[in-house]
């Protein structure tokens, strides 16, 4: 394993390449990956990387694996990706959503590398998609916020408006309104997946104006250990923060990526690699929810019981009907409750959020 | 608490970092040197302070840390564009991109550990007066610092022979080594003054703002910073007032997003930028009048001729 930061990749790409390219590409199948914030960041990217590593570790010697780290979203990842295509990598998997359309460009380009996107919705021959189901273990947040809450507000943090996030803030609150109807919401826009000072002083702003159990959809355990500081509730984000809130986490929704990335790496070995869309949620083992803390028993049953019936499809957070903030019923397209298109596309928010989604 | 109280506790935590970054780069500026390297100081002052106080146990030992750290990166920069009279703007953004992967490698052994972060202060009955308290007797030591380092830069900018001299070096070196005063060293202390303050303002973010490192986290406060000495026209008057107000923006659109106002957090997001080209534009037009004290050797190499 070689880590690269991103200034100066070229150089050392070329001589790697020119090293270590020409003896071991044969041999050994070379997996990418991209990563949008430090692997230190302890949630998304570090996520992606604990995956990374427990594929190397199944695997062994048949996969070498590299990444990139603090590759910025957007047409200037077209470069980072290409390098890793153009070294001889044959797998690439791109871990951020904004990672989509760049990742596509490449992939056309390089038609015999195999290319992996996770959380976007474009799909080529040689590109896959996967994501996690996060929305399910929003529900449960958003069902333990309900019964934990004295002051009925969630304080939510959230980085970009993508339908992702859109749907999560509506799991949550369908959650949370399947247990007290009255639950409201405060939503503040960060701007940023990784900015802790912000996101610190966002989770005072809703601290102070009310909201006593906070989420956040930002990758670092600022707000946590806000929560800790204040003496209120939190919930972890893609990895277990349990150390920075230890009297403030009640569960955290983890993101487990190694066995997708342990199976993906041996189809292409296998030469059984075709371009799917997976889906996995708590069912899969790629949504693991952390363990149920700072909560009474009763709680913490229905927590689990809930994750039970999600689990097993008994209970779909989007079942319908659902209405949207203006009082429309939503179309069910999935026959009982909304299809996988309406959740991947989400952009509305559902009653009871008063506000509105930025720039619509 | 009030949430008046709440609010402004958090602007001043918020401009805190701000405020010290740009005062050590106000002086530099004045010295008529452009250090852009202020976002890869404060991050190595970040790791460099957060290792510190990790090791020692001890705020103190971990704000001297990253003091140090702040002053070894710009002693680069001196080495650099004084020494060697390399391009200033170059050499800044150069060092701005080496303090980020070097904080990143020295502070990777210490992502996911966690301090006490710095107390504050707790005198009998003054801070628990009502509203006031709190905000004026109930900081911790950096914010006090922070002001006290400006009104001392103030004294010594404007009522102090050596700060006279400063500005003038920062104004027209080449009278100033007519003059026969020690240019380039000048400009050396400066820089490294203004890189101990960046490493200083890196530092409180890990030790007091949110007590953990994690690499990059100081997400562009050193360009604030430096788009603050602009704005403020290289007062420290006008830098402490732009600084509360940078910080005033930051936080009260959160809560503005908070209470559900609708107001597009993008746009606030970029009013300090915005803020800054508007006073760009306001010196340019106003040049040689009063207003500006831009130096007028700014960026501009000095080779002394023997």
């Amino acid at each position: 394993m070689r880590k690269w930061n991103i200034v100066g990749i070229a150089a050392v790409l070329a001589i790697a390449t020119a090293t270590f390219g020409a003896s071991y590409a044969a041999e050994k199948l070379k997996v990418g990956f991209i990563y949008t914030g430090p692997i230190g960041d302890l949630g998304w990217s570090y996520q992606h990387d604990v995956g990374r590593k427990a594929m190397e570790k199944a695997l062994g010697d048949k996969v070498e694996t590299t990444y990139l780290e603090n590759v910025p979203e957007g047409p200037d990842a077209e470069r980072s990706i290409e390098q890793l295509a153009r070294s001889g990598h044959k797998l690439i998997f791109t871990t951020s959503f904004g990672f989509m359309d760049p990742t596509l460009k490449v992939a056309n380009k390089y038609p015999s590398v195999f290319f992996e996107h996770a959380t976007g919705f474009k799909r080529a021959k040689n590109m896959s998609t996967y994501a996690a189901r996060f929305y399910e273990g929003r529900y449960i947040q958003g069902q333990i916020a309900a019964k934990v809450s004295k002051t009925g507000v969630i304080g939510y943090i959230v980085s970009f408006p993508i339908p992702e996030v859109i749907s999560n803030i509506n799991a949550t609150m369908l959650g949370a309104q399947s247990v007290n109807p009255n639950m409201k919401v405060k939503i503040i826009w960060v701007n940023s997946w990784f900015d802790p000072g912000k996101e610190a002083d966002a989770a005072k702003a809703l601290i102070d104006q009310g909201a006593d159990v906070l989420t956040q959809h930002t990758d670092s355990p600022a707000a946590m250990q806000i929560a800790e500081q204040r003496g209120v509730h939190a919930f972890g984000e893609s990895s277990d923060m349990i150390k920075f809130g230890p009297k403030a986490q009640l569960t955290a929704d983890t993101d487990y990526w190694g066995d997708y990335y342990t199976k993906r790496a041996q189809a292409v070995l296998d030469g059984k690699w075709t371009s799917e869309d997976t889906w996995g949620g708590l069912d899969s083992g790629m949504v693991v929810m952390s363990p149920y803390t700072n909560m009474p028993d009763d709680v913490k049953k229905m927590a689990m019981d809930t994750q039970a019936a999600i689990k097993s499809g008994a209970l779909h957070p989007f079942k319908c009907p659902i209405t949207d903030q203006d009082g429309k019923t939503v179309e069910c397209k999935g026959g009982t409750h909304l299809d996988a298109g309406q959740i991947l596309s989400m952009n509305f928010y559902v009653k009871g959020i008063d506000d509105k989604i930025p720039g619509k | 608490m009030l949430l008046l109280e709440a609010i402004i506790l958090s602007v001043i935590a918020a401009s805190t970092p701000l405020l010290l970054a740009a005062s050590g780069e106000l002086v530099v500026e004045r010295a008529g040197v452009l250090n852009l390297g202020l976002e890869g100081m404060m991050i190595m002052g970040a790791a460099c302070g957060f290792a510190g106080a990790y090791m020692s146990d001890s705020i103190l030992v971990g704000a001297l840390s990253g003091v140090l750290a702040g002053a070894a990166m710009s002693a680069i920069f001196a080495f650099l564009t004084l020494g060697l009279a390399v391009n200033q703007v170059a050499t800044g953004l150069a060092l701005t991109i080496l303090g980020t992967g070097l904080s990143g490698l020295i502070g990777a052994g210490f992502v996911g550990q966690k301090i006490v972060p710095a107390v504050q202060l707790h005198l009998p009955i003054l801070t628990d007066l009502p509203i006031v308290g709190r905000i004026v007797f109930g900081e911790d030591a950096f914010v006090y610092f922070s002001i006290a380092l400006i009104v001392g830069i103030w004294l010594f900018l404007y009522r102090s022979r050596p700060g006279l001299i400063l500005r003038a070096v920062g104004d027209n070196h080449i009278s100033a080594h007519a003059l026969g005063y020690p240019v380039l060293k000048i400009r050396m202390l400066a820089v490294l003054f203004g890189g101990a303050c960046a490493g200083l303002a890196g530092a409180f973010l890990p030790l007091a703002y949110t007590p953990f490192f994690i690499p990059g986290m100081t997400a562009g406060r050193g360009w604030i910073a430096l788009a603050l000495v602009v704005f403020a026209s290289w007062r420290p008057g006008r830098l402490v007032a732009g600084a509360y107000l940078f910080g005033a923006v930051s936080i009260l659109q959160l809560h503005a997003q908070a209470l559900g106002l609708g107001v597009p957090s993008q746009l606030m997001s970029s009013l300090p930028y915005l803020a800054t080209v508007i006073v760009l534009v306001l010196i340019s037009r106003t040049r040689g009048t009063a207003g500006s004290a831009a130096p007028a050797s700014l960026g501009m190499v000095f080779v002394p001729d023997r």
